[in-house]
């Protein structure tokens, strides 16, 4: 366990915008497992999609002067709970080691770097230097009763050859976490099938195609909640939730977790770290299901078995 | 001594980046060269008859030619001296081809390359030693490892030719992969039907002894004779007195263990025959199966027993027999697909693998010849096929086509019509390589007569969507994504290497490639030989192959080995090490390197001695290369030889 060990942190953009709530929690649930987070300094962009399919050198030198960052941090171990981030940084990272790449990128930013870097999510640490076993020891309120279906979207484990993290076409980590603090996993095929990405902004139709048809299948399956690591899932999944209803000609109300608000809630940290308020589906009906048994589930109205946890969100 | 040189055009092969001309007149300035010419193509009947006519009148003693590879053209040209009565090693060739011709652009300096090359051969020419073959006995008698469709072959045709055969096979029945089969592609005949009669054959006939669920323990010796142990595994069945009846199979009460001949696609009892037409059709049991063998009570078998066959006290036993010739017919393996996590990594059970999809069609397997979805036992009716699956795939380490996977998939798409006419097949391919007899309409037929629809492109992922798999996959040829909802996903597993081909190959000490198949002595013209004089091979363990050519290489090696052991005796080739006892010390360095086991050590007069069984010897030559004291020499390419060849290249 990683207790006390320090990385330099990158939240990323939407940490600072559209996912406010996962930075948050994020870094809420670093300090209740001991993992130390110091932000990187003066921080920039990380190129997301855009940079690379210009420009290689330029995607990788907006990578390299955030990890150059680090290093006046005097850290060479950075996470970021974006897998977006994380994959320019381990492109930037991977790049750097071909011959004569380097040198076109230290030609464009002011500090060249001087060590071997290290990349990985918050996810990854939690899961392979914390562990699962070690998470369900801190455990103060587990999630029993939650049915949650695990989606990782196309990022986090892919390519494998460069994320190097869980298994590449069935990855385990939300699944063993989740389970670790509670909740049941339920079997979710879908779990890295693409939400649409980006593609919400030209032409929103695609996405709600795509985040529909994951959205049809967590419901059929019986699901509370999706529980995610990705910014960009979470928006597409919950935020435009009300979109693939419409082209789906059905509603649907499922509230996107990240997993990071669901590791708070179970180890008993503080609600207003959590911004689960900041969530578009409200999850308070979701929340109700903790601590009930299947069979008194099906018929109680949402009054009657509202929980301290619902109470907080209404 | 008296030298001739003769230089290769090759056509425009060498004369086009080398100037032949110059390298004649090079050689004729050369120590003891006393003629010298150019040849146009030296191999072609002209060419030779120029050999045998300048040794005889010129009266040359030794005889140089520069042209190609000796691993292609050496034979030939010894024979040529031979015939004008020269000893055939009193000849050496200069490769200025494949060394020379073929790799360098720069006249000049090929030109120089090519003179060096025929000075050395000279140099080494002048201290050859005429060599005379030995002639050793042999036992007239072949092994024949794996009793598949290949080796079965090989044994039936030996014993044709009037040969005794020793039969190995590692499962408790001959048969192989084919046995598994239901129908065979082009004819769409049936596997058992024209498999059944050749097994049969095998056990019938007197010439051949067959020993089933057996290993290969070890082998030692040499072309001719060979000492093998074979290790019987332990069946806790007498088979001399089990009639093969069945009844214990009935009776068993351990009804769960993996039916290996099914593929898994059903269960068997632990005291088994594996399928009605097993040859021998005789029961072994599953030791971890078996409730009394794994410690609990039980004894039904023996009970039911009317010939008090099972023995539960049986231990593997080793037996040893001499033979005069191997052949090598162990097959393939499916390769482990479950490294495909994008088709469910063996998750779904609905998603099978194209011999289990066999096992399912085949009349005698676990459902009668009904298509029975594994996991509800419904009828399919919408099927895909994946092909390529662990073939021409790079990332999981098997980047070679199998060559069979496109026939047997269009062959299960036409018995999917067949069986279920209202069903609809779907097949996943990269590209449909059917160059075979027959082979093409066939894929044709499957696509135009029984309307399966082919999709060239990779399949995604496959999941399950409630009792549907969803596969998910694209369309290159319209540039599409495709996604379909199927009862039944049948991927094409490719084929492997079988997964004790190293170990044997150690064995049997010959070479296999990097993904465990066994190498031929010449990718064209000696595809059943091994670099192991006496060991052949046959069938799919030398590369995947279907069924017609496995067959043909089983008659291919059967007629090697008629060949070989047509003789009492054979040539031994005296090209081989032998050592000097005044110089051997006796540090046993020779006998640790010698891969052949070629190298005893012999107690000479109080002193250990190092001494090289001749016939044995393949004359490698790396006991010449560890020898710390030069005591051991290799014939005809003695240590002087090889310096006398530096020299002349440090003098130019």
């Amino acid at each position: 366990m990683t207790t006390g060990k320090t990385f330099a942190y990158y939240p990323g953009c939407s940490g600072s915008g559209t996912s406010v709530e996962y930075d948050k929690s994020s870094r809420a649930v670093c300090e209740a497992l001991g993992i130390r987070l110091v932000d990187l300094p003066d921080w920039n962009c990380c190129g997301s999609t855009p940079a690379h399919q210009v420009d290689h050198v330029l995607s990788a030198a907006l990578s390299a002067r955030n990890l150059a960052q680090a290093e006046t941090l005097g850290l060479c171990e950075t996470l970021t709970p974006c897998p977006s981030c994380l994959k320019n940084l381990h492109n930037a990272v991977e790049h750097l080691r071909e011959p004569g790449f380097g040198a076109r990128v230290n030609a464009l930013v002011e500090r060249p770097l001087t060590r071997e870097h290290s990349v990985k999510s918050v996810l990854q640490i939690i899961y392979e230097d914390v562990t699962p076993e070690k998470v369900a020891e801190k455990v103060t309120r587990t999630l029993n009763g939650l049915k949650l279906v695990p989606y990782y979207g196309c990022l986090m484990n892919r390519p494998g050859r460069s994320m190097h993290f869980d298994d590449e076409e069935n990855p385990q980590a939300l699944d063993k976490l989740m389970r670790a603090l509670g909740a049941e996993v339920l079997p979710f095929p879908l779990k890295q099938e693409c939400c649409g990405g980006a593609m919400g902004v030209p032409d929103n139709r695609i996405t709600s195609r795509l985040s529909g048809r994951l959205l049809e299948y967590a419901v059929s399956l019986g699901a509370d909640a999706f529980v995610v690591a990705c910014p960009l899932c979470q928006m597409n999944l919950d935020m435009r939730q009300a979109q693939a209803g419409d082209y789906y000609g059905r509603g649907f109300n499922l509230p996107v977790f990240y997993y990071t608000q669901l590791m708070g809630i179970a180890l008993g940290l503080d609600k207003t770290r959590l911004g689960l308020d900041k969530l578009i589906v409200k999850p308070a009906a979701a929340l109700a299901k903790i601590g009930r048994k299947a069979k008194e589930e099906a018929p109680a109205a949402s009054g009657a078995g509202r929980t301290a946890e619902a109470e907080v969100e209404a | 001594m008296k030298i001739g040189v003769f230089i290769c055009h090759c056509g425009s092969n060498i004369a086009a980046t080398v100037d032949v001309l110059k390298v004649v007149e090079s050689a004729k300035s050369m120590p003891e060269v006393v003629y010298a010419v150019n040849s146009m193509y030296t191999c072609s009947e002209p060419g030779q008859q120029a050999i045998e006519e300048a040794i005889k009148e010129r009266g040359l003693t030794g005889v140089v030619v520069a042209s190609c590879t000796p691993r292609m053209h050496e034979p030939t040209f010894r024979r040529t001296v031979e015939r004008a009565g020269l000893n055939r090693y009193m000849f050496e060739m200069a490769n200025i081809r494949e060394h020379v011709s073929w790799v360098g652009k720069d006249k000049a300096a090929n030109t120089a390359k090519a003179v060096d090359l025929v000075r050395m051969a000279v140099e080494k020419l002048r201290l050859d030693k005429v060599l005379i073959p030995k002639f050793i006995p042999a036992t007239r008698k072949v092994l024949v490892i794996g009793g598949g469709v290949a080796g079965i072959q090989a044994a039936l045709d030996c014993a044709e030719g009037g040969m005794d055969v020793v039969m190995v096979e590692s499962e408790p029945s001959i048969g192989g992969k084919m046995s598994k089969l239901d129908k065979t592609f082009p004819t769409v005949d049936c596997s058992s039907c024209v498999l059944g009669p050749r097994m049969v054959d095998v056990a019938q006939n007197e010439r051949i002894e067959l020993h089933a669920y057996s290993e290969i323990a070890s082998i030692s010796g040499y072309v001719g004779n060979f000492d093998v142990t074979i290790r019987k595994k332990a069946t806790y069945v007498d088979w001399d007195k089990c009639t093969g009846c069945g009844l214990c199979t009935e009776k068993c009460p351990s009804k769960k263990s993996y039916d290996r001949f099914n593929e898994g696609m059903g269960e068997t009892t632990a005291i088994n025959i594996p399928f009605p037409q097993a040859i021998p059709k005789k029961a072994t049991i599953t030791a971890a199966s078996c409730r009394l063998l794994s410690g609990g009570k039980c004894g039904v078998c023996a009970k039911i027993c009317t010939s008090q066959a099972v023995d539960y006290t049986q231990k593997d036993r080793e037996i040893t027999v001499k033979v005069g010739a191997v052949v090598a017919a162990t097959g393939y393996d499916l390769m482990d697909w479950t490294v495909y996590g994008e088709y469910g990594a063996g998750r779904y059970p609905d998603v099978i693998t194209s011999l289990q999809y066999e096992r399912l069609l085949s009349a005698s397997g676990p459902t009668g010849g009904h298509i029975r979805r594994p996991s509800d036992g419904r009828e399919p009716k919408e099927v895909v096929f994946i092909q390529c699956v662990g073939s021409r795939d790079p990332s999981v380490g098997r980047p070679y086509c199998s060559g069979f996977c496109c026939m047997y998939t269009a062959k299960q798409a036409i018995l999917t019509k067949d069986h279920i006419p209202d069903s609809r097949s779907y097949v996943f391919y990269m590209d449909i390589r059917s160059p075979g007899k027959g082979y093409d309409e066939f894929t044709r037929r499957a696509q135009e007569e029984y309307k399966a629809q082919y999709i060239r492109g990779r399949v995604s992922t496959v999941y399950p969507k409630g009792d549907k798999l969803v596969v998910k996959g694209v369309d290159t040829l319209v540039g599409e994504q495709v996604e379909l909802e199927a009862d039944l996903v049948v991927l094409a597993v490719g084929g492997e290497a079988s997964q004790n081909a190293p170990k044997l190959a150690e064995k049997l000490r010959i070479s296999y490639d990097g993904y465990g198949f066994f190498m031929e002595g010449h990718p064209k013209l000696k595809p059943v030989e091994t670099n192991t004089a006496g060991v052949y091979l046959a069938g799919s363990c030398q590369g995947l192959k279907d069924i017609p050519s496995s067959v043909a290489q089983g008659s291919a090696a059967a007629a090697k080995v008629l060949g070989l052991l047509s003789k009492d005796k054979l040539e031994s080739d005296p090209q081989t090490a032998g050592v000097d006892v005044k110089r051997c010390v006796g540090c046993r360095k020779c006998i640790n390197v010698c891969p052949f086991g070629a190298i005893r050590e012999v107690d000479m007069r109080g002193q250990i001695k190092a001494e090289v069984i001749e016939a044995v010897c393949q004359g490698c030559g790396l006991c010449t290369a560890t020898c710390p004291q030069g005591a051991v020499q290799l014939s005809h390419f003695t240590d002087n030889q090889v310096l006398a060849e530096v020299e002349a290249l440090c003098q130019s």
